[in-house]
């Protein structure tokens, strides 16, 4: 039940807010949450999807839209924007179900109220071996039209053997 | 429609970083399952508002506690209370044999101190709902080997 998911998550947030005073604090909180549940979740989502290796970035950009936000928010944002290089694209969420119910009040400006988000993306395509730069550039919670993620690609991580072994 | 998983790992998430705070700066263990237990609280009120908007009247409180064993525990855990018993006197004991939340942390004993901070949450779900139906209550939870738990 998404109510379950939203109502926690809000919960969560309104505890940060209370237990660290500036919303930078917060954000990081929510960005290093985000990032061990997106390590987990990448597992379960493998599990249950089995879907292969993605070839490249926009393949991942598909698998992200159509499936894993499918599977676990029940929405399919659209992918756009894409640079020129092929290694930055945006998400377009029209709606946010991590902000039913919520509305931001005016001390918290600097808040990005849904930043587990990019925790658990950055999280997840780092078990696959990706290195990614993750972050909203548009937020319905401050007033524009749709909420928007850029995500961009970094690198590829290579599996380092720990030194003195070969 | 959120996957249960997301919600089982943003709560053990929530488990974890609490005591992680608490750990590195201020704060006794006692603070973090208050929070939890309050955090609960608000999710069940919010909840219980949403579930029962279209229900009839409850007629006294052992309905209102059928009504969560049942619908209650199954919107939120996929399944019912498998034994609910009260003296009838104000205090109701609801037994679930495989608590969702415990399942994947062990199956026996091993843990076992570990595992109220996972129930402080529900707890303070259960006490939620409860009170947004009128009911002031305690509740309190107790585990003698995962994931069964009262």
């Amino acid at each position: 039940n998404s109510e379950l998911f939203t109502l926690t998550y809000g919960a969560l947030v309104t505890q940060l807010c209370k237990d660290y005073e500036n919303d930078e604090d917060v954000n990081k909180q929510l960005d290093k949450m985000g990032y061990n549940i997106g390590v987990r979740l990448i597992e379960d989502f493998l599990a249950r999807s089995n879907v292969g290796r993605c070839h490249d970035f926009r393949e991942t950009a598909d698998v992200i839209s159509k499936i894993a936000f499918k599977m676990y928010l029940g929405i399919t944002p659209s992918i756009t924007n894409w640079s020129p290089g092929g290694d930055e694209f945006s998400l377009i969420l029209e709606n946010n179900p991590l902000v039913d119910f919520v509305e931001l009040p005016d001390n918290h400006s600097s808040l990005i109220y849904s930043n587990l988000l990019c925790g658990v993306l950055r999280g997840a395509l780092e078990m696959v071996q990706m290195a990614v730069d993750v972050k909203f550039v548009q937020d319905t919670l401050k007033g524009d039209s749709v909420t928007e993620i850029r995500m961009k690609f970094i690198r590829r991580i290579e599996d380092n053997l720990p030194a003195g072994e070969e | 429609m959120a996957d249960e998983a997301l919600f089982l790992l943003l709560h053990n998430e929530m488990v974890a970083g609490l005591y992680r705070a608490a750990e590195q700066g201020e704060g006794e263990n006692g603070r973090c399952t208050t929070k939890l237990e309050s955090m609960g609280f608000r999710v069940g009120q919010g909840l219980i508002e949403r579930f029962t908007k279209d229900t009839a009247r409850f007629k006294d409180e052992l309905d209102i506690m059928k009504f969560i064993c049942k619908d209650f525990w199954t919107t939120v855990f996929k399944k019912q209370i498998d034994n609910l018993r009260t003296n009838h006197q104000g205090i109701y004991v609801l037994q679930d044999n495989k608590f969702r939340l415990l399942t994947q942390i062990s199956a026996g004993k091993q843990y076992l101190e570990h595992a109220p901070k996972y129930l402080a949450f529900t707890c303070g779900l259960i006490r939620g709902g409860l009170s947004n139906l009128g009911i002031k209550s305690i509740v309190t939870a107790e585990v003698s080997s995962m994931p069964a738990c009262k």
